[in-house]
């Protein structure tokens, strides 16, 4: 019990096995999708140049980049929320470049974006069941996996009735978290899950993706916390100016300072 | 001398040249290429029209504010001459300037307390504020019968220059077109003429200045205008006060016009629809689309009634035609107008020619 | 909704009660104090029928629809129709045969309103999603076409619609006498909001609504497709419409080919007080109207409109996006 308050709030430990799901095949070379090429332009802004972009199956792949880079509106545009004006956007060997969004939704992809995206006059539960598209009514949704996430974010339980307007900022981020993970899905869509929040809730999202991740979840995650995402990352990508500049593994990025310091003007250690 | 004169704001486009100047001409000579009393009315209306379908664009589509309350506006101008010239013993110049200058301030007063509630409102809460504003004032003028007449609107007499009985010559003029009766009526159609070519130019000059080109960026996008330093509070307000200002110079003429003011001559939502058309199909943010669009339809709106009405006899024996086809159903058609020049001419005439022009001198052509 | 939330939100409800205790020492006799206030509620709850239909579709979808009126003169007008072909139901003093009569006037005015509702959200609305210049200026139209239409298929004039025998008159409470139809209403509309609380609470597909008027974005993300929705909601909007036509009309027993615009100004005002996209914003923006007509009626005929909208402006300087506000998207 001791070793529990020096974890922060929020986190238990995983006292229920993470139910397996999401185990993805991925088309191609092992890639559960891929961007070739993408340009995107919002009214008369081009803001992405051509992204090539491949997430292996089954990992964890960092997106990272400074301010501006053109992280979320590839994400958005993966969802299609916007749409590429050229390129193509392939999941699981098929084509959702020009699908609408619930289409996308539908093929197994969550989206957690930066907004967080919670109905803030809805209670807890009913984000939840809404997010639980299978379910009618809450009977429906998998208990054990319910459990799951309670054991991940204890305040979810403890808030279950109350609405959603009403958490703290890092309270709603772990409801958006625990939307996207309520079924299964193929792909995740986070779009910096760690902003704003206190560094002890950061370590709880840590350790919550890290159970994620031996879920055999496919997550793609937008960070500009290097520290964050060095933690998490299996593969990594940098955008720059609306391209990707750089792609490949978080070891190697991680170990070496001179690319980091090119690619995103830092340091490790001074981010430590 | 010419660009001065319309603010540098050229119609670019020689069709377009061409149609304002046969349609200014067309009016300026009126009386004398389209004698008869009835020609002279459609003429007459055509210039408030103008005038109030002008001022009604520099708020919608120069500053991009929906208003219904414009016709309340024309109604107070047209009410406080009105009222002046019913309540003055002999109808003098002074008791129009007293009407004008009382239908003025009230409209200030209103306009600047609808545009600074502008302040804490969304602009579709604003729409549906003005709309029920306007519906609120035509209850009470029909409710205030002491003051305004009520139902049955009040007829006065205007001074003796502008009168009827009043002749420059004991007999009308005699021209290949017609008799043209040399008399007050004349004299009236062109001070209005004079008005409303005054007021059309200063809306020009208005539109063109760097007040207006504030008013468009705060159009395009208020956020990036305040981002910008304009306060857009206060020129949507002025926007909107001098919008019903000239609104309400229109309702003065249109009062010394018909030397009769009721509810339905100037509150009426029909006039409200009526300028809304106009300025669809005319095209919004041109100005010049409130000239075209004018003439076009109150054209239209006189002389078409009479076309329904034969094609309405025309088609007696079928069975839905005849009650489609009436002119009581007149409104039935603006309407159908209406939405299809939303949707087909969102530019108006004025946009879908100075499209072409430019189009053409894209490709090298004669504009 | 929010009733069902930890802390309640009970200010703007108070003044409903508020009002009515206000007008209490203004109208002096108790007895016409309960006419009038049965009177307001009645006339509050049919307003309300009409209002929350427009106020989710503008909530829902951002589109706001200036032709709603169009569906409440319908409805009115195929109630004076169906009613006429059942005369003697309606003439009749029982009560039974009299809601006989009544009930299938109010489904098929619901059933014409809401198939117009469908093609006119495909015809007119469709096209100018996101274009709320567009729109304003599109769904005028469409009322006006509406209501000419009406005046070919019914003739320009109006139609009395006489209550049905057994609904006629008065119960007498001491000095006060209540209108049995009056009672009817408030119980419909009753009935018609507690469906409506049930459905946004109780279904998924009210879930939906409640979190698509908050995010459509985010609902879509999840996987809904958010237009059949709308379609939805559009549709029941329209015939809510519908059925509260019909309640107007009976209420004011004759309609108008322009009733549709006469009642559309008094929506707006209901809707901007309650709040866009709140349906218990719309109950009490509705309450407080159709109180305050009443009230002002009585008291100072003349303003009566104008009370309307000086309710208005006080509550808007007082919350300026309504009592309850959607939370922003």
């Amino acid at each position: 019990m001791n070793d529990q308050s020096q974890r922060g709030t929020g986190f238990a430990g995983p006292q229920v096995a993470p139910p397996q799901g999401g185990d993805a095949e991925g088309g191609a070379g092992g890639n559960l999708l891929t961007l070739k090429g993408v340009h995107t332009h919002i009214g008369a802004y081009h803001i992405l140049h051509g992204v090539d972009l491949a997430v292996p199956a089954n990992q964890l792949t960092m997106l990272l980049g400074r301010n501006g880079a053109g992280k979320t509106t590839t994400l958005r545009t993966i969802m299609g929320l916007w749409h590429a004006s050229q390129g193509s956007v392939t999941l699981d060997g098929q084509d959702i470049t020009q699908r609408p969004t619930p289409d996308i939704a539908r093929s197994g992809v969550a989206y957690v974006p930066e907004s967080m995206g919670i109905f803030s006059d809805l209670s807890v539960r009913e984000n939840m069941l809404l997010a639980a598209r299978g379910a009618r009514s809450l009977d429906d949704i998998d208990t054990q996996r319910l459990e799951w996430i309670f054991g991940l974010f204890p305040a979810m339980k403890k808030f279950w009735l109350h609405p959603a307007g009403k958490l703290s900022g890092g309270q709603k981020q772990m409801l958006a978290v625990s939307r996207a993970i309520v079924e299964p899905r193929k792909l995740l869509l986070i779009d910096e899950p760690s902003k704003g929040l206190a560094p002890a809730i950061i370590q709880n999202m840590i350790a919550a993706f890290r159970e994620l991740k031996a879920a055999k979840t496919t997550i793609l995650l937008v960070e500009q916390n290097f520290n964050f995402a060095r933690q998490l990352g299996d593969s990594v990508a940098v955008m720059d100016d609306g391209r990707v500049v750089h792609s490949g593994s978080m070891a190697e990025l991680a170990a070496d300072e001179a690319l980091q310091s090119r690619l995103l003007g830092l340091s490790l250690k001074a981010h430590q | 001398m010419l660009s001065r004169l319309l603010s540098n704001d050229l119609p670019r486009s020689r069709w377009l040249v061409a149609l304002l100047i046969v349609l200014f001409l067309g009016l300026a000579f009126a009386p004398f290429l389209f004698p008869g009393v009835k020609a002279l009315n459609v003429a007459a209306k055509v210039l408030i029209f103008v005038a109030l379908v002008a001022s009604f664009d520099l708020l919608l589509g120069y500053t991009g504010i929906v208003s219904f309350a414009h016709t309340m506006f024309f109604g107070i101008g047209a009410y406080g001459v009105a009222i002046a010239l019913n309540a003055a013993e002999t109808p003098s110049w002074a008791a129009i300037l007293v009407g004008v200058f009382g239908a003025l301030v009230v409209s200030l007063v209103l306009s600047l307390l609808i545009g600074l509630f502008s302040l804490r409102v969304k602009a579709i809460f604003f729409a549906m504020i003005t709309l029920a504003v306007a519906s609120a004032f035509l209850t009470l003028a029909s409710q205030l019968s002491d003051f305004t007449g009520g139902e049955d609107g009040l007829t006065f007499r205007v001074p003796e220059l502008l009168s009827p009985g009043f002749t420059l010559t004991e007999e009308p003029l005699q021209t290949p077109l017609g008799e043209v009766d040399l008399n007050g009526r004349l004299i009236t159609y062109y001070l209005i003429f004079l008005a409303v070519t005054a007021i059309f130019l200063t809306i020009l000059r208005i539109v063109n200045s760097p007040f207006g080109r504030v008013l468009q960026a705060i159009r395009e996008n208020d956020f990036r205008a305040e981002a910008l330093g304009y306060r857009t509070v206060v020129y949507r307000t002025l926007s909107n006060v001098l919008s019903a200002s000239f609104a309400t110079l229109a309702g003065c003429l249109l009062a010394l016009w018909l030397r009769y003011n009721g509810p339905d001559t100037s509150l009426s939502f029909e006039i409200m629809l009526d300028i809304l058309l106009i300025v669809v199909i005319g095209g919004m943010g041109t100005l010049y689309g409130a000239f075209i669009g004018s003439v076009l339809f109150v054209v239209a709106q006189s002389y078409l009634q009479d076309l329904l009405r034969m094609a309405g006899s025309a088609t007696e024996g079928l069975p839905l035609l005849p009650a489609l086809l009436t002119p009581d159903r007149w409104l039935l058609w603006l309407g159908v107008l209406f939405v299809l020049s939303v949707y087909y001419f969102p530019t108006g005439i004025v946009g879908k020619l100075r499209e072409r022009a430019s189009l053409a001198r894209l490709k090298g052509e004669q504009p | 909704m929010k009733f069902l939330n930890a802390d309640f939100d009970w200010k703007p409800l108070a003044l409903v009660p508020a009002l009515a205790l206000l007008a209490l020492p203004a109208v002096g006799s108790p007895s016409t104090w309960l006419t009038l206030t049965v009177a307001g509620l009645a006339m509050g709850m049919i307003v309300f029928i009409i209002a929350s239909g427009l106020t989710l579709v503008f909530g829902l979808m951002d589109v706001l629809n200036f032709g709603h009126g169009v569906f409440i003169a319908l409805g009115a007008f195929v109630a004076t129709t169906v009613l006429a072909s059942m005369g003697s139901y309606t003439t009749a003093d029982s009560l039974w045969l009299n809601l006989v009569a009544l009930l299938p006037a109010m489904l098929v005015a619901m059933a014409v309103a809401g198939a117009l509702g469908w093609v006119f959200e495909r015809l007119i609305i469709r096209p100018v999603y996101g274009m709320h210049l567009k729109q304003i200026l599109i769904t005028m139209g469409g009322m006006i076409i509406g209501e000419e239409m009406i005046k070919v298929i019914w003739g320009p004039g109006q139609i009395a619609l006489p209550l049905p025998e057994s609904l006629r008159g008065s119960f007498i409470l001491g000095d006060a006498s209540v209108e049995k139809y009056r009672l009817l209403a408030v119980l419909v509309g009753t009935a018609v909001f507690a469906a409506m609380v049930w459905t946004l609470n109780r279904t998924k597909v009210g879930l939906l609504v409640r979190a698509g008027v908050q995010d459509r974005e985010m609902v879509e993300s999840l996987g809904y497709r958010i237009r059949q929705l709308f379609i939805g909601v559009f549709v029941v909007g329209s015939a809510l419409a519908g059925l509260g036509g019909v309640m107007w009309g009976l209420y004011q027993q004759t309609v108008l080919p322009q009733m549709g615009a006469q009642v559309n100004v008094l929506i707006f005002i209901v809707i901007i007080i309650g709040g866009l996209g709140s349906t218990a914003g719309a109950l009490i923006g509705a309450l407080l109207v159709g109180l305050m007509a009443n009230y002002t009626g009585f008291l100072m005929p003349k303003v009566a409109l104008f009370s309307n909208i000086a309710l208005m402006v006080a509550i808007l300087l007082w919350r300026p996006q309504g009592v309850y506000p959607v939370t922003s998207r």
